[in-house]
């Protein structure tokens, strides 16, 4: 292993949003800085760089927000989706500091559209990057080199030297080759574990591996496990992963926004035997595409088929890839790989229980289906005008929970009480706040509020 | 994007830009760089006059690139703005009248090379032959009917060309009738070249990679706006002469030479800093298959600034007589080959914007 004789004074593992805003702090601050990213230049920004938007309190107009959006509703918001799994304190300090960081994040180069067409319902309460994550990215990075930090790629950080509670080095391969960085300080923003699927495997059974992954295949955890067998605190369900329900021909890795599919609402959603199982209009998609990941992950092979008519496919977001399509729907079931007859007998049934009535996509309409199980509740329209269509699901993994105990300081904590010199920000550490479900953009928040955070105290105390 | 093509590598740059165009739609991150992403979004199937139009649409800014995350080494492999380039190329390939010369200046320098050598021999010829008994100023080396006999149909003969080309344009993008607000639109993106702005005023993603940067901007406008005043400066002469019978030469204080003066060192500088700038960008990203052919025109479009200025620098001196048949040759090479280089974009570019407001307004 070869001893690199330099200390820096601060180390910072990983390389997405967290990493970076981290990385800018305290090199503003006046500390020399390296970045240790695992993945090379081309993928660089972990799950970042497949981000869109920032969830930002603001209490007027603000740059591309409209409106106001303040703590309550806020933390209201953050509420309904964690079911209670948060850290007030955490969630309120990360809530209040938002509005802060937006006017940084343009100092620093990134740049904010209004809302996409197609998320109109989040233009008060995101503000969407110019380009997507790559763009934020990408600006971070310009402003780390402009800064003199020094920024390796394809350096995988094995081992976090932590003796009696005070960090000394990571042990890593840059580029295959075993390489020993000395810092003073570490920050720890290397992301989830959910590219592991051996580890996913463990948490939640061999089912795991029919998941896909929908960010970065970076994300291994293998900083995290090295830190929790060190003795680390640790926050969040370690069984637990976030998925969404998305096309299942997706790549296996890193197919990001474009694998959604917005069409379950507008459908009726069988399993391989050609079954209904779930309400598929129980509320408006945005506030149900998560738990569809979990449901389809308990059907058998973690697969299900979404099928429309011809009156439905223009009413949602185009998909990256074209549905599967036939005259009949018998001839759709085979094409999909189920029974032709079956599906014909669900959807027959279904058609018999919807009731007259028009369908209004853009809210709770409340046409119902009457008399089957498990009923469809909102927008439920017969499937009746050729050609068909057909859409296969597959549980789509974004990010895992088990994460690093932090305080509001972003100081991880040890056996021994609170370590001195050893910080975590983004996703390692979002298990703190966001316990449980999702709410969108507020991983960029939690990542934002806590780099910051974390690359202030950092070079504060090698000051 | 369908799958059934997904791993062909012989599928045409249109079905390749459309395979590309389809991921876009379900992604949306680009809207706010330019004008090609609203107008996808407007859609949801594109047939092969859609990706024309998209592709004339785009500025090659090259933001979209930069910022997606589907770029190679992805499975996706998307390279937006390269792949819009050369639908581009050989849209312009098709459209071009007569046939027999689509794409003869676009692709490769050498041709644009040897069509300079053609009309500087000719204009040496034309000098030689041609000289008056008497004359004032250029007229002493090339009669007025002279130069009109020569330039009035290498004038007239291209504009016909493109006419038809962008006629053929017009009826496979479905244009309609253009009203005054839809050319009100298209000329204020063309004066501003908002569509290099990257959405804010920051610029596009040219020669400094994933930084932005209004260099390529200003420069394309330095020759637009140059080649502008050069044409104006012309056409105020042609009216002086025939309207008010004040004939060459003119002096400093005239309207050709007003007009005329700073137009050839705007065209010349611009030129030269697009060529820099030509050199510091990524090939793969515009359209691989011309870049030659572009260096090339950029070159002729400076060359015809250049040599205009050298040729007022020169009068009363012995050079005038070569200078002018070295400038008459190089504006002759230019507007010639006009319909078959890169010059054509100017006009397909405006009708796409005129086509583009069509559907927004």
């Amino acid at each position: 292993m070869t001893d690199n004789t330099t200390t820096w004074d601060v180390v910072i593992v990983g390389g997405g949003n967290a990493a970076l805003c981290a990385a800018i702090e305290a090199a503003e601050a006046g500390a020399s800085v390296i970045i240790l990213e695992g993945a090379p230049l081309d993928y660089r920004g972990g799950n970042s760089r497949h981000t869109r938007n920032f969830r930002c309190m603001h209490s007027g107009p603000l740059s591309v927000l409209t409106d106001r959006y303040e703590e309550d509703e806020y933390f209201d918001d953050l509420l309904r989706v964690t079911k209670g799994e948060t850290d007030e304190n955490l969630a309120r300090m990360t809530i209040r500091t938002s509005e802060t960081c937006l006017p940084w994040m343009e100092k620093q180069g990134v740049r904010f559209q209004p809302s996409l067409s197609g998320t109109l319902s989040l233009s008060r309460t995101n503000a969407f990057f110019l380009g997507g994550g790559k763009a934020l990215v990408n600006a971070y990075y310009n402003r780390a080199a402009d800064l003199g930090v020094a920024v390796r790629y394809e350096a995988q950080v094995k081992h976090v030297d932590i003796q009696n509670g005070v960090f000394g080095g990571v042990d890593c391969e840059i580029a295959g080759q075993p390489t020993r960085i000395n810092g003073k300080v570490v920050v720890l923003a290397s992301g989830g574990f959910q590219a592991d699927l051996d580890w996913l495997a463990r948490a939640w059974g061999p089912a795991a591996k029919n998941f896909l992954i929908r960010g970065t295949p970076y994300n291994r955890g293998v900083v995290l496990k090295d830190m929790l067998d060190q003795g680390a605190e640790s926050v969040g369900d370690p069984t637990q992963c976030h998925a969404v329900a998305i096309d299942g021909r997706a790549p296996k890795y890193d197919g990001g926004i474009v694998t959604r599919l917005d069409c379950v609402p507008f459908s009726v959603v069988v399993n391989r035997h050609g079954q209904r199982f779930y309400d598929e209009g129980e509320d408006v998609w945005p506030k149900r595409y998560a738990i569809w990941g979990r449901l389809v992950a308990a059907q058998p092979d973690q697969v299900a088929y979404s099928i429309i008519d011809s009156k439905s496919i223009d009413a949602f977001m185009p998909s990256v890839f074209p549905p599967i399509q036939a005259d009949t729907i018998e001839g759709l079931g085979q094409q999909l790989g189920i029974s032709g007859s079956v599906l014909k007998e669900t959807v027959d049934k279904f058609n018999e229980a919807c009731r007259p009535g028009t369908l209004r996509g853009n809210e709770l309409d409340g046409l119902a289906t009457d008399g089957i199980e498990p009923p469809k509740t909102n927008w439920a329209r017969p499937i009746t005008e050729p050609p068909f269509y057909g859409y296969e699901l597959r549980p789509g993994v974004t990010f895992t929970y088990l994460g690093l105990k932090v305080d509001d300081t972003a100081r991880v904590t040890g056996e021994g009480g609170r370590m001195s010199n050893v910080w975590a920000a983004g996703e390692i550490m979002a298990g703190s706040i966001l316990g449980q479900g999702y709410l969108a953009g507020f991983g960029m928040t939690i990542g934002t509020v806590f780099g910051r955070i974390a690359g202030r105290e950092a070079a504060a105390y090698v000051a | 994007m369908s799958l059934d093509i997904l791993n062909l590598t012989d599928r045409t740059p249109t079905e390749e830009a459309r395979r590309q165009v389809e991921i876009c739609n379900a992604c949306r991150y680009c809207e706010g760089y330019c004008a090609v992403f609203p107008a996808i979004t407007k859609q949801r199937a594109f047939a092969d006059g859609d990706i024309t139009q998209l592709a004339n649409l785009c500025h090659n800014c090259r933001g979209c690139y930069y910022a997606c995350q589907y770029t190679a080494p992805h499975e996706f492999d998307l390279n937006l703005p390269g792949i819009l380039a050369e639908v581009r190329q050989d849209s312009w390939d098709r459209y071009a009248w007569p046939g027999a010369f689509a794409g003869a200046f676009q692709r490769k320098g050498t041709p644009i090379a040897l069509a300079l050598i053609v009309g500087l021999a000719l204009l040496f010829l034309a000098l030689t032959a041609l000289r008056p008994a008497s004359g004032e100023g250029f007229y002493a080396y090339l009669s007025h009917g002279g130069m009109v006999a020569i330039f009035a149909p290498a004038f007239l003969l291209p504009l016909v060309a493109i006419g038809i080309g962008l006629r053929r344009y017009w009826a496979e993008v479905g244009g309609q009738r253009i009203t005054f607000a839809h050319l009100r639109d298209a000329v204020a993106a063309t004066a501003n070249m908002r569509n290099l702005g990257g959405g804010q005023g920051q610029g596009c993603n040219f020669e400094a990679g994933d930084r932005y940067s209004n260099q390529r901007r200003v420069a394309h406008q330095l020759v637009m706006y140059g080649f502008l005043l050069c044409f104006a400066s012309t056409s105020s002469g042609t009216v002086l002469h025939y309207g008010f019978g004040l004939e060459a030469p003119y002096g400093l204080f005239s309207l050709p030479k007003l007009l005329g003066l700073p137009g050839g060192f705007l065209l010349t500088i611009g030129a030269g800093w697009l060529i820099r700038l030509k050199l510091q960008s990524d090939r793969d990203l515009g359209a691989a298959s011309a870049w030659g052919g572009e260096v090339a025109f950029v070159l002729l479009l400076g060359l015809t600034g250049l040599t205009g200025l050298a040729l007022y620098a020169a009068t009363g001196t012995a050079l005038v007589g070569p200078l002018l048949a070295i400038h008459l040759g190089t504006v002759l090479t230019f507007f010639l080959t006009t319909p078959y280089s890169k010059m054509v974009h100017g006009f397909y570019r405006l009708a796409a914007l005129i086509r583009d407001a069509q559907v927004r307004l």
